[in-house]
């Protein structure tokens, strides 16, 4: 049906596609989070083989390096027996995997109909000093506003997560 | 390059497909927001393939925003899963009560 794929796309797609499945079946949620690990690193191998080194890169520092680890604190941060709770609907669980598998056919089915099989490219790849200059000249405004966007983001985050009872008893003392 | 768009396509859909199915069924709270990145890194595989097979540099510079936004939305889910955590002492949604409409 369709062409040849190498070997390496071949373990990229198992190992993603595998650790996603892990990641929202295991039991243990802390194992599930190094699972999402393993599915973030995977997409970074694509990345690389898509010959985009800089945006894998990012991606490995940011979501591998910065995302990860702090999902896998805050998974530390709930009670024991709720890391190890898996409570959920059979009749939803089940409605939820037909919807997963109809919107893999639909999809899948409509795409390779489509005329995206022929496309190949031998066109050389994007060089990333061509990006380093987008970012530093058309996308500067872009930039500043994402850097507020996340500096703003970070000081919600810390504002929501405050303890106020804590700083209360502190000051009781 | 052996590999055709249409493979990376494909491998985007199955993500995509397993990220809405966590964020349906799921009533965890950190593994709803599992299936949340999921789906945003199908979305980002789509970026960077389709900026290579066209080809031009403006897909990888979407791609690297996306990422850096995605970042940000988690750092505020989970400060929210904290916060809802010490209210309700747990993180199944369905405890969430006073969160209704």
């Amino acid at each position: 049906m369709l062409h040849m794929v190498d070997a390496v796309f071949l373990a990229l797609s198992v190992l993603t596609i595998g650790s996603a499945i892990v990641a929202l079946e295991i039991r243990s949620l802390i194992y599930g989070s190094i699972a999402l690990m393993l599915t973030l690193s995977g997409i970074a191998g694509f990345f690389l083989l898509l010959d985009a080194p800089f945006v894998a890169m990012f991606q490995l520092s940011v979501y591998v390096g910065s995302i990860a680890v702090l999902i896998l604190f805050t998974v530390m941060l709930v009670r024991r027996e709720l890391i190890f709770n898996k409570i959920e609907d059979k009749r939803r669980r089940y409605a939820g995997i037909g919807l997963m598998l109809a919107l893999m056919l639909g999809i899948g089915m409509i795409i390779i109909g489509s005329g995206m099989k022929s496309m190949e490219t031998n066109s050389p790849s994007v060089d990333y000093k061509k990006i380093g200059e987008d970012f530093l000249t058309y996308y500067s405004p872009a930039l500043i506003v994402m850097a507020l966007i996340l500096a703003s983001s970070v000081i919600g985050a810390l504002t929501l997560a405050r303890r106020e009872d804590m700083t209360n008893e502190q000051r009781a003392n | 390059m052996s590999n055709g768009l249409i493979d990376f396509v494909l491998v985007s859909v199955a993500l995509l497909a397993i990220g809405i199915y966590g964020l349906s069924v799921k009533r965890n709270a950190i593994r709803m927001l599992f299936g949340v990145e999921m789906i945003i890194n199908s979305a980002n595989l789509n970026l960077v393939a389709f900026a290579r097979f066209i080809p031009n540099s403006q897909g990888q510079t979407l791609a690297l925003f996306s990422i850096a936004i995605a970042a940000a939305e988690v750092a505020v889910g989970l400060a929210l899963v904290i916060v809802a955590y010490r209210m309700y002492k747990n993180i199944d949604i369905e405890d969430f009560r006073s969160l209704k409409g």
